[in-house]
């Protein structure tokens, strides 16, 4: 074994290796962000799922407003009653009434004009046979009711979520590869560097092991530096983002989070590419001292 | 006295080019001395770089050690490499290592606690003449100073076989019996010596030498040296 006070002299390039820390920062760095967006769609995708899956809306949908009020009453009470339900609410008037404001101007706010009564209902679960069960419930209260799952008409968003999602699995490949390539590369330049060295210390009675292991080490420690710099810089950047996108107080927002697994594979993408570099640089030894007696 | 190095019939061929060594026979018996002559390009660089395993022959066998170093798998060339101090004809030092390194390399890798280092090794400064310039790297040492670290760095294992490629081509006369004197006395202490020079002058500075002449790739007939 070449003592490790040889070690540092032996390959001594600050220049380079300054260098190659940088690049790997900066590499892991953009890889941690791909990595966080494409968690973090993941997540919301599955957020999204979930609460769509079980939610219905339910329209009545009635001209006189006390018929309508006892429909939807008698409806509240026979939906609260199914064991396929957890909760049925009857959406604020008020507060519909604000939300149709844009459109309609102040006559919205007139209890008089035929608006629908809309009903929330969240089931206990989200397949298709507790749907069609409600939904038949629902129905034959009367005439004039309709029932939408929320997942039909926010289909567009779910499949926006879910491009978004595949676009950022895309781009955490590409990133991860580069940065694959880029550790490969550098791994092949040190060796260039130090062909003169690799030579003599061949010369000298050094095994091929001792050699690569050399190499291995140094590009483990500058790949480990670098993507600790990068993968923390990423995980800030990405908490503070985090942080605006919780304040927003949107549902979506809410899906749109990093889980603590998500964190551990964020935390593991440094450790990853140090072992790929070491990787490499050893190859990259021994398959050219193979060529050499 | 047992063969320490055994050639027989060996040629070298460099790619398809002709044949750069041939038919070489010989024996090298432990603990002897031995000068390699022939003119610039007669294949000296050639036969030493065979003797110290940067190189296998074309054809022919090789024994080193009483070892063939021709069947020999390669896992096992490095423990032969570290019984053979090299001078090379081009030096080859690390150019960023201080002279001190250097000289210390061959010890690192066989594996000496670095506690145990610094006494050998400012030793061969001392013998080598650079105690002054023991923290120089090479490139800002003269041609003569470099070849002294490399002569030092060949001999600090105290090898059994010492491959120096005109070892005192750089340095003036008086460095140069000087650096002749240390081979001696490492050959008196049990290394077989084996160098190759121009320097007719040196032939007669060591007692018992033999003499082995390459010519265009073969070797003429074994003579002493005196
Ligand atoms: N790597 C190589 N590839 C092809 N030909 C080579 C190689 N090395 C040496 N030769 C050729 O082999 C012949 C012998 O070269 P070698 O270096 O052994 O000579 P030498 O006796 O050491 O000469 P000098 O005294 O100038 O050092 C020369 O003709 C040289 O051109
Ligand atoms: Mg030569």
């Amino acid at each position: 074994m070449i003592g490790r006070a040889a070690v540092q002299p032996l390959l001594d390039d600050r220049q380079g290796r300054r260098a190659m820390v940088w690049i790997m920062a900066i590499m892991i760095f953009l890889t941690t962000l791909s990595a966080a967006l494409g968690l973090s769609t993941q997540g919301a995708g599955r957020a999204l799922d979930r609460q769509l899956a079980a939610r219905l809306t339910v329209q009545v949908i009635e001209g006189d407003a006390a018929r309508r009020d006892a429909v939807t009453a008698a409806l509240l009470g026979r939906l609260r009653a199914s064991a396929d339900v957890a909760r049925a609410n009857e959406v604020d008037r008020a507060r519909l009434a604000e939300l149709l404001e844009p459109w309609l101007g102040e006559a919205g706010l007139d209890a008089d004009l035929p608006m629908p009564a809309m009903i929330d209902v969240d089931l206990r679960s989200g397949d298709d046979a507790t749907v069609a069960r409600v939904e038949a419930l629902a129905k034959a209260a009367g005439n004039g009711i309709r029932v939408d799952r929320h997942a039909t008409w926010l289909a567009p968003v779910r499949a926006f979520v879910a491009a978004l999602g595949w676009t950022a699995l895309g781009l955490v490949l590409v990133m991860a590869s580069a940065t694959g390539a880029v550790v490969l590369l550098v791994a092949r330049a040190g060796l260039d560097t130090h062909r003169g060295t690799i030579d003599i210390l061949h010369m000298l009675g050094s095994t091929d092991l001792q050699i690569a292991r050399l190499f291995q080490r140094r590009i483990g420690q500058d790949t480990l530096t670098g993507g600790l710099i990068g993968a923390l810089a990423g995980a800030l950047l990405v908490a503070l983002l985090g942080q605006r996108m919780a304040s927003l107080d949107s549902q979506l927002a809410d899906g749109v989070s990093l889980q603590p697994l998500d964190w551990l594979v964020i935390a593991l993408l440094p450790v990853a590419f140090t072992l790929l570099a070491m990787f490499a640089a050893r190859v990259a030894v021994l398959r050219r001292l193979a060529r050499v007696l | 006295m047992a063969s320490i190095v055994q050639f027989e019939n060996v040629g070298l061929r460099y790619g398809h080019g002709p044949e750069t060594l041939s038919d070489l026979s010989f024996t090298l018996r432990e603990g002897t001395f031995h000068f390699l002559l022939g003119a610039s390009g007669a294949g000296k660089t050639s036969l030493l770089r065979l003797l110290y395993l940067a190189q296998r022959p074309s054809r022919g066998v090789i024994r080193l050690f009483g070892e063939d170093m021709v069947l020999s798998p390669r896992e096992r060339l490095p423990g032969f490499r570290r019984r053979i101090g090299v001078v090379f004809q081009d030096f080859r030092l690390v150019p960023h290592l201080s002279a001190r390194d250097n000289i210390a390399l061959p010890l690192r890798v066989a594996g000496m606690p670095e506690e145990e280092l610094a006494g050998p090794v400012a030793e061969m400064l001392a013998w080598v003449g650079l105690t002054d310039r023991a923290d120089a790297r090479p490139p800002t040492l003269s041609g003569g100073e470099q070849q002294r670290v490399a002569i030092a760095r060949a001999v600090i294992t105290r090898p059994e076989i010492l491959v120096a490629d005109e070892p005192t081509g750089n340095v003036d006369p008086i460095m140069a019996e000087r650096l002749l004197k240390l081979f001696a006395s490492l050959n008196r202490l049990g290394t077989t010596v084996v160098m190759a020079t121009h320097d007719h002058h040196l032939l007669h500075r060591v007692p018992d030498a033999l003499v082995m002449e390459l010519d265009g790739g073969r070797l003429l007939d074994p003579r002493a040296a005196a």
